[in-house]
């Protein structure tokens, strides 16, 4: 079974957020930048496919340089191939989801997995976008997934439940938390990552269909009010939630 | 000027996510003049398809196919797409959903639109519609607008308001279908239910609880809070690692993002990855016996006490008023 994940690097999620002064992006200093948390479960699933079914995992990044340290990391988790996709623009979903189907077109996996969204961008748009330029069906928010005999049984997310889809194969998931437990790579693992290759390949300009106008950091909110410290405050605190916030 | 409105439902009842979309495309077209038009999918859904008109639809497309009373993304995709090239549609608005955000790449590709995921705005400027929506889960906010032809926007839920349905309905017509059986190759089978809970992504009240609950058993007091207040139990993600709650309640960067009317923190310390899933949310209420918790510079009120002495008195007093008004 040919399995294939494509993972993004994105700043750590307990990084605090600047806006920089051209207001067009955010200030990187001192922002550390890791592999998009779903995108740990993707490839986690992919390996665990592999274990079950037998084949080969690849793993994709676009981006510059430094998504390499993304992929060492998968590397390290014990994926076989793992290929940047060299581009330093500025990014839009339409054109990383173009550069990716590109890739993918030629090495036609059975299953391509992505994370649920980038938590920079927080798109959600970039797997299923990549599915339909292929021209394969797609389960998003996958918690639960089944593969046998060419379909496959995915459980995806949704208000108040889960949705159990079927889906022939070959097929586009994205991952949600729950689907797995990621592994942490073996010290093996990480020593054996350092010395594999990383296939480099170039692409051409992509093209975006949104521009960003402007970025700037939420309004800050007046300081919240400390009603007591004790529940004789809580007459108070009902009486301002019915009467002055009418919530309730 | 044309906007067409995914106008999502389930078991024939309209979400209300899908009156927020149609209320906030006819605020857009009434700024730029033009109409707005929704579309219903599904397996017999005529019936409910005039009410858009009273959220602000010019007219209505109906969708309907047995095979449509599941969801397919390819079908319904392939729909969308359709209907927007029919009625040479230039905006296509859809709930940010499950659905509406499985559904809006798709179509994005077929149409060659540039989509704008989980707006919290919209507004028009020159001429142009410019979406505001989160980014680095809600640490900044971008404006951005689309430069292709077609353009495409997700509106996050209970953000935007439905207002109250005028007495209008809106002409009905029927989208000319032509489904082929690959269209279907994927599709919902079964649809399970968490036991009838009220999700935290839909919810107007959510009363979370965090680790400082000491344990699963103490939930029961953040369950009948939100009983009497008619809301959702929600977690933080350090009482779903440890199983004491189910994943579907997290609340945060990895688990769900909401923006309730009340969103009421308890035993919660309030770090970045919570505050990205509901610092939107209008009214927060902190309560954690630690006045140096991050929560309380999230909340509009807090009470500085034990839990386990403040969520039964805050029950009863809730009982107390609701039992009254
Ligand atoms: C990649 C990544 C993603 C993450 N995503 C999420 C996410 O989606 N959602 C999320 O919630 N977290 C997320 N986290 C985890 C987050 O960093 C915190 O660890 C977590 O939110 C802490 O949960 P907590 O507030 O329940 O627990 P704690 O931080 O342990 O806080 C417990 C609080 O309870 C208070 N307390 C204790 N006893 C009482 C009492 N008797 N009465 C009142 N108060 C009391 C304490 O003062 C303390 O403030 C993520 C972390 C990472 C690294
Ligand atoms: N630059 C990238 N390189 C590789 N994969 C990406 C990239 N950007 C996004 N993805 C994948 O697409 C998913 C959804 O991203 P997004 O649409 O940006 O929220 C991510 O979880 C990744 O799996």
């Amino acid at each position: 079974m040919k399995l294939a994940a494509c993972i993004n690097h994105v700043p750590d999620t307990a990084a605090k957020i600047n806006v920089a002064a051209d207001r067009m992006s955010i200030d990187k200093t001192g922002v550390t930048n890791v592999i998009n948390p779903y995108d740990e479960f993707a490839v986690e699933e992919c390996l665990r496919l592999k274990e079950k079914n037998g084949g080969d995992v690849t793993v994709i990044s676009l981006g510059g340089d430094a998504h390499k340290e993304s992929l060492r990391k998968a590397l390290a988790m014990g994926v076989d191939k793992a290929v940047l996709l060299k581009d330093d623009g500025v990014r839009d979903s339409y054109g990383v989801a173009r550069g990716l189907a590109d890739y993918l077109k030629e090495i036609s996996p059975d299953i391509v997995f992505f994370g649920k969204q980038s938590v920079d961008y927080d798109d959600g748009a970039v797997g299923v976008m990549v599915a339909e330029m292929l021209g394969l069906p797609s389960v998003s928010v996958v918690v639960k997934l089944e593969v046998a005999g060419g379909k496959a049984v995915a459980e995806r997310e949704i208000e108040g439940g889960r949705e159990v889809v079927e889906t022939t194969l070959p097929a586009v998931f994205t991952a949600q938390k729950g689907l797995n437990e990621p592994r942490y790579p073996s010290l093996k693992g990480i020593m054996g990552a350092k010395s594999k290759p990383i296939e480099e390949r170039p692409l051409t300009a992509l093209t975006a269909k949104a521009a960003l106008v402007q970025m700037q950091k939420p309004p800050a909110k007046p300081a919240g009010r400390v009603i007591g410290t004790d529940a004789t405050a809580v007459p108070e605190l009902v009486r301002l939630l019915h009467e002055e916030a009418k919530v309730i | 000027m044309k906007i067409l409105v995914f106008a999502e439902q389930r078991e024939n009842k309209f979400k209300k996510p899908a009156f927020e979309a149609v209320r906030a495309a006819r605020n857009v077209a009434d700024q730029l003049g033009g109409e707005v038009i929704g579309l219903v999918i599904g397996g017999a859904v005529q019936s409910i398809a005039a009410t858009l008109g009273g959220y602000g639809a010019t007219r209505v497309c109906v969708a309907e196919d047995p095979r449509l009373a599941m969801y397919s993304p390819t079908a319904y995709a392939k729909i969308i797409a359709a209907v927007a090239q029919a009625q040479q549609a230039d905006v296509v608005m859809l709930p940010a959903t499950s659905m509406g955000k499985d559904l809006a790449p798709r179509v994005a590709v077929k149409l060659d639109a540039g989509l704008a995921a989980d707006c919290i705005a919209l507004k028009v400027e020159g001429g142009e519609i410019v979406a505001t929506r989160p980014v680095y889960a809600g640490k900044a906010l971008t404006d951005v607008k689309m430069t292709s032809a077609l353009k495409m926007f997700t509106l996050r839920p209970n953000v935007f308001s439905a207002g109250e349905s005028a007495d209008a309905s809106a002409p009905v017509e029927a989208a000319s279908l032509a489904l082929a059986d690959q269209d279907f190759t994927c599709v919902v089978k079964e649809i399970k239910q968490s036991s009838g809970k009220l999700d935290v992504a839909e919810a107007d009240i959510i009363v979370t609880g965090g680790r400082g609950m000491k344990g699963p058993e103490h939930f029961g007091i953040i369950e009948q809070l939100a009983q009497a207040l008619g809301g959702a139990v929600g977690a933080s993600r350090a009482v779903v690692d440890a199983g004491w709650r189910p994943h579907e309640e997290q609340v945060g960067q990895t688990g769900k993002t909401v923006s309730p009317s009340l969103y009421i923190a308890v035993a919660v310390s309030g770090a970045i990855q919570h505050l990205a899933g509901m610092s939107s949310s209008k009214y927060i209420v902190a309560i954690n016996k630690d006045k140096d918790a991050p929560i309380f510079q999230a909340a509009t009120y807090g009470i500085v006490g034990d839990a386990f002495e403040i969520i039964p008195a805050l029950t009863a007093e809730v009982k107390k008023l609701l039992g009254k008004s």
